[in-house]
């Protein structure tokens, strides 16, 4: 198991997130909130982020405060915000909620109601009420707020979740770490963590801003790293920090898409594709030994697709032809033409019994051509591949043309929180894998751009990958060794995970 | 029970009459009852198997064109009878009803007792399988030793190739319906060298064993 997750991860770090498409410049980023099937996100000075799908995103409407980092949570019937404000000489600040039933400004129900300060503090004790971010407890139903800046601690608080009010003003906040901020709360497997921004924000690519983490057992902490170190006393692990084209990584949000998918939203300080400029990500959450992962968002490539359940790979079902050509295992060794061995090849269990011929003396099946054997050539190897659309089958990986699968962002076909649509094609061809009729899978010989072309392929809290056809939303599922199909998502199975391995 | 007893007898007398030598087979039995009652884990038990055909060749088209070439009238459509002889080159071929100790269909052993060869042959199996009720979205799943194709109710379903083991649920049909009554499944087996065995079950919608299947090798009703 741990191997599959070293492997898996290697993979992964060979590929390269993109930040998400569309306008999406904010600085401080709350939770994702979605509301009537929009995706809304909320940062400092009135930032404001709305999409249709999670992929693209556009220039959204202000709240009514226009406030510093807020964070957004979803209750019953109300949307509550809570966002600070400096009110005097830093660290005299404090965070305020507002309420609406809605997210969209086109609702009849949109309208932003004054909820009253959550949390302050005077300019003078060791905190800084700023960068809230909101836990509603699965466990018990209780609501607590995070909140402070650098000035001292991270302080925790109760709210009501009825109202999204302090629960009781008198009660003294509960410190829960030091020397950092933009903290918020998550909850998984019996444990709280603590995800909250290290380093320096606001400098472009000078940022240090990096997200660290600790875990407890309860609410109320102590919250210490993975080393054992209190975040009390400056614990914590790093989650994800700069990396590829982006500088300075701050404000966790989680986003739980639901059935075992989480992914988590972020901004970049500094995304260098775009000038420098502070963008919003959106990634996939992944769990290792109890702890959060930061996945990454596909990149386009070829890998080999590998069922996690069968340890096959798909495949175009087609006569494959070993790497190189059939060669004989007898002292003719290599070299018997393309083709080889007639058809059938040797005789099973031939060669078993007993040493090769021509072993050791430089010749017979082991010894080898002596040069080396390219990579397998799709044009060459496809010249008696059926034209038209072809059947799809797992079979065990032998490096050959029709197990290698390019995957790459389907043009203007949008996507998925954190990332577009992909197509999916046999390397060097147009030949498209596609979702057919009665939910099964075949190889098209060419892309329409089709739902049924669209492949959604996310990664999963254990690394692995689900790769889920647009059309009717059903998953690629290895039900047999050789034999791929398309059914629904089951988050306990195996059946639907896979690796995408580079060939 | 007492019913099913006199049918045993009853068919063992046939079978006697019928001049069918009585074969011991380590893994394998011979048919005395009517019917036969699929498991809990689904795997079909009762097959007629013919004595094996000598072939050759494991890539997709030689078993393909194997399995397609005409060896005997009817090949695709005849539901034999234990004892029932076809001639296949010159050979007289005989198909015996056997009912499998295990989960898959030893094919070496079967042949090997009959002192028939078990390389580069290809085997053929029918069996007919009834359903109680229709089964919409089923899948048949087989493993085999080593190439195979399969066909249910005359519709090619699955070939797997290649010099290969056999692995329960290897391959897998797309969906189809298991029509209630009598469904036909029919296979042939391409083996190269050493064991050869196949094992088949159907799978629900939810990929689990379909229940309330049973075996019957008289002429189906359909």
């Amino acid at each position: 198991m741990r191997g599959l997750v070293l492997l898996a991860g290697a993979v992964a770090s060979a590929t390269m997130a993109c930040a998400a498409d569309g306008v999406v410049n904010i600085h401080d980023p709350s939770t994702i909130a979605i509301s009537g099937g929009k995706y809304y996100v909320y940062g400092t000075g009135g930032g404001s982020l709305v999409s249709d799908d999670g992929w693209t995103w556009r220039t959204g409407v202000a709240p009514s405060r226009r406030g510093l980092a807020p964070d957004v949570i979803h209750i019953g019937d109300r949307y509550y915000m809570d966002v600070a404000a400096n009110i005097g000489a830093q660290p005299k600040a404090a965070v305020n909620m507002i309420w609406s039933k809605t997210l969209d400004p086109e609702s009849k129900d949109y309208k932003w109601e004054e909820g009253g300060v959550v949390a302050s503090s005077d300019g003078v004790e060791d905190s800084n009420a700023i960068d809230p971010g909101v836990l509603l407890d699965s466990t018990d139903g209780r609501l607590w707020l995070v909140y402070g800046s650098y000035f001292g601690y991270i302080r925790l608080v109760e709210l009501d979740p009825k109202t999204g009010k302090r629960l009781r003003a008198n009660d003294v906040p509960k410190n829960l770490a030091i020397n950092s901020e933009a903290s918020i709360l998550i909850q998984h497997d019996g444990w709280y963590y603590l995800l909250l921004t290290h380093g320096s924000c606001c400098r472009g690519a000078d940022s240090g801003y990096n997200i660290r983490m600790g875990r407890s057992r309860k609410v109320t902490g102590p919250y210490l790293d993975r080393t054992g170190l209190d975040m009390l006393q400056g614990g914590g692990s790093l989650f994800i920090g700069s990396g590829g084209r982006f500088i300075g990584a701050g404000h966790f949000g989680l986003l739980d898409e639901g059935n075992g998918v989480q992914k988590f939203s972020m901004h970049w300080e500094a995304d260098l594709e775009k000038g420098g400029a502070s963008v919003l990500d959106i990634r996939p959450l992944l769990w290792r030994d109890g702890w959060p992962v930061a996945g990454e968002n596909l990149k386009e490539g070829t890998y080999e697709i590998e069922s996690v359940r069968t340890g096959t790979a798909l495949e175009m079902a087609v006569e494959g032809m070993p790497v190189g050509g059939r060669r004989g295992r007898g002292p003719g060794g290599p070299g018997r033409g393309p083709g080889g061995l007639p058809p059938g090849g040797p005789p099973p269990g031939a060669g078993r019994g007993g040493p090769p011929p021509g072993a050791g003396r430089g010749g017979g099946m082991f010894a080898g051509t002596g040069v080396p054997i390219p990579a397998q050539d799709v044009a060459q190897v496809s010249v008696n591949w059926p034209t038209g659309t072809v059947d799809v089958r797992m079979a065990n990986y032998l490096l050959q043309s029709q197990q290698k699968w390019t995957i790459s962002p389907a043009p203007n076909a949008g996507g998925y929180p954190g990332a577009p649509y992909y197509r999916i094609r046999l390397a060097g061809t147009e030949r498209t894998l596609a979702a057919v009729e009665g939910g099964e899978l075949a190889v098209l010989p060419g892309f329409t751009g089709a739902p049924e072309q669209l492949w959604r392929i996310e990664q999963l809290p254990d690394s692995n990958w689900r790769i889920e056809s647009k059309a009717g939303s059903m998953a690629l599922s290895a039900v047999g060794a050789s034999f791929a199909t398309l059914s629904k998502f089951d988050a306990a199975s195996d059946k639907q995970r896979w690796l995408l391995k580079t060939p | 029970m007492r019913t099913e007893r006199v049918r045993g007898f009853v068919l063992a007398l046939v079978l006697a009459a019928s001049g069918v030598a009585a074969v011991s087979w380590p893994t394998l039995t011979s048919v005395v009852s009517r019917e036969k009652v699929v498991g809990l884990d689904g795997f079909i038990p009762r097959w007629v198997l013919l004595e094996p055909i000598a072939a050759n060749g494991l890539t997709d088209a030689a078993v393909q064109a194997a399995v397609k070439k005409e060896y005997f009238p009817n090949q695709f459509s005849v539901i034999p009878h234990d004892g029932d002889k076809v001639q296949v080159a010159g050979a007289d071929l005989k198909w015996r009803a056997v009912d499998t100790k295990s989960y898959n269909v030893n094919l070496f052993h079967f042949a090997r007792a009959l002192d028939k060869p078990t390389s580069d042959v290809l085997f053929w199996a029918v069996t007919v399988v009834y359903s109680p009720k229709e089964v919409p979205n089923a899948r048949l799943a087989i493993g085999s030793n080593a190439a195979s194709v399969w066909w249910v109710n005359g519709k090619e379903v699955i070939g797997i190739y290649g010099d290969r083991q056999t692995v329960i649920d290897d391959g897998v049909s797309r969906r189809l319906t298991l029509q209630k009554g009598a469904n036909v499944i029919r296979v042939a087996v391409v083996n190269g060298g050493g064991a050869t065995d196949f094992c088949a079950r159907f799978l629900d919608a939810d990929d689990k064993p379909v229940k309330g299947l049973t075996v019957n090798l008289a002429d189906p009703v359909q």
